[in-house]
């Protein structure tokens, strides 16, 4: 259980977001490294040669890639606090499955919304609240995906609530006015100090996709 | 022992559906077959997956399982005692979800599907990358019989579903993935002594004939 642990990152990657938080709520101890995406490390390279890709997780130097797998494993190893996946099979089926719904859908959609214009933006913009309404209906009245506590799925969605406000800027429109429920449960999960630590300032991130906007060429 | 009731809502060419037919079967769990049309889809299909509207769906007494990965994990968890897929040490069952998710990522996305519906310079920038994909899954297997060591394990189940496939992209692709893979078609053809394995998947000649209707049907030609 003990053992040097390091997490090879990007600030404003989301899917490192799900990694830090989950080291958060266990209360494990990490050593951070930023990669510069532009200019990948050989640690980099040598612990993810297959998509060379952040975040991995090194454990005792051993390397665990793609962050969902990640927050598994950190819950399977530190298993004796804050659990993140249920016990049962069903639920655990459950939370697995809305998880898988976030990779497919919120990621591309929301990367949609910030990366297009016109008709393309409008779709992508709609497709995008339709999906955050399906979670909504998930979440029900429960204070969190988890229940009382932070589980799998607040974990795998909660980091692109950091993206939303400037998702907003460039798509012009209010995600609160269209999913108000889903926005309360943000708020909620940004008053867990594993959490607020985790996600960066919301302006930041805006900044991070004007500049992305630009090295694109998107207008 | 209590009484289960397992369904399963699916589409024999399916890879994805194959996954839960293998998994059913490696268990030895007693299940209902319910073949689908996808182009009219089950009143129950729809209600049962509303999401995704996809097969295949696991129903046990009565509660729905979607997304074949997730449905393989669900069979090993409730009946764990028996022929266990994935492994018990928590790296290691990183490891096989890393190789499962690869698998997803690289041998079953859409982009493969133009090594068989795609001509000229797509269809050729998708077999090259299909090939090295193949080749890094030959790496991780190396000197083992199978993925999970001596026994069917979780990437098996999650990729050898695919083979049933390979003689339709090899007749549409005019290359041969033996020559190219021989390691993992050996491994294939071992997995397929397995009668777990070999009842679940669809002969390949029928899979051929059914890419050439999908061909004409949506007009790959």
């Amino acid at each position: 259980m003990e053992g040097a642990v390091v997490l090879l990152d990007f600030w404003p990657s989301m899917f490192g977001m799900r990694t830090r938080i989950a080291l958060a709520e266990k209360g494990i101890k990490y050593e951070y490294r930023e990669e510069d995406l532009r200019n990948k490390s050989d640690l980099l390279l040598q612990m993810n040669p297959v998509h060379k890709k952040i975040p991995v997780l090194i454990h005792n130097g051993k390397p665990v890639c793609e962050s969902l797998i990640q927050v598994q494993y950190i819950d399977e190893v530190w298993n004796d606090r804050a659990p993140l996946l249920p016990s049962d099979p069903y639920k655990r089926a459950i939370a697995r499955f809305w998880a898988d719904f976030v990779d497919k859908k919120i990621y591309d959609l929301g990367s949609k919304v910030w990366k297009t214009k016109g008709e393309e933006q409008e779709t992508a913009k709609k497709e995008f609240i339709e999906s955050l309404k399906l979670l909504e209906g998930e979440l029900g009245d429960k204070a969190y995906f988890g229940g009382e506590n932070l589980g799998f799925v607040d974990v795998a969605l909660i980091p692109f609530y950091s993206w939303f406000y400037a998702y907003e800027k460039c798509g012009n429109f209010s995600i609160e006015a269209e999913c108000p429920k889903l926005i309360a449960w943000a708020k909620r999960c940004m008053q867990k100090e594993s959490v607020a630590k985790s996600l960066p300032d919301k302006e930041k991130v805006y900044e991070f996709v004007l500049h992305l906007k630009k090295v694109y060429g998107i207008e | 022992m209590e009484k289960e009731e397992v369904v399963l809502l699916d589409f024999w060419a399916s890879p994805f559906g194959m996954r839960a037919r293998i998994a059913l079967a490696v268990k030895g769990i007693n299940y209902e077959h319910k073949e689908e049309d996808l182009s009219n889809k089950s009143g129950l299909l729809l209600k049962t997956n509303p999401v995704l509207k996809q097969i295949p769906v696991l129903i046990h007494n009565g509660k729905p399982v979607c997304e074949s990965l997730i449905v393989v994990q669900y069979i090993d968890e409730v009946w764990p005692h028996r022929s266990p897929l994935l492994p018990l040490d928590p790296y290691q069952r990183a490891t096989a979800r890393f190789w499962a998710d690869f698998v997803e990522k690289k041998i079953c996305s859409l982009e493969s599907r133009k090594i068989w519906a795609a001509k000229g310079e797509e269809h050729e920038a998708a077999k090259k990358e299909f090939i090295e994909s193949l080749k890094l899954l030959e790496g991780e297997l190396g000197n083992k019989a199978y993925f999970g060591g001596e026994n069917l394990g979780y990437v098996d189940v999650v990729l050898v579903p695919m083979y049933s496939w390979f003689y339709a992209y090899e007749k549409c692709g005019n290359f041969s993935f033996e020559t190219e893979c021989p390691k993992l078609v050996a491994w294939a053809r071992r997995c397929l002594e397995q009668e777990s394995v070999s009842k679940s998947l669809p002969d390949q000649e029928k899979i051929y004939e059914y890419a050439l209707q999908l061909k004409k049907r949506f007009g790959f030609e």
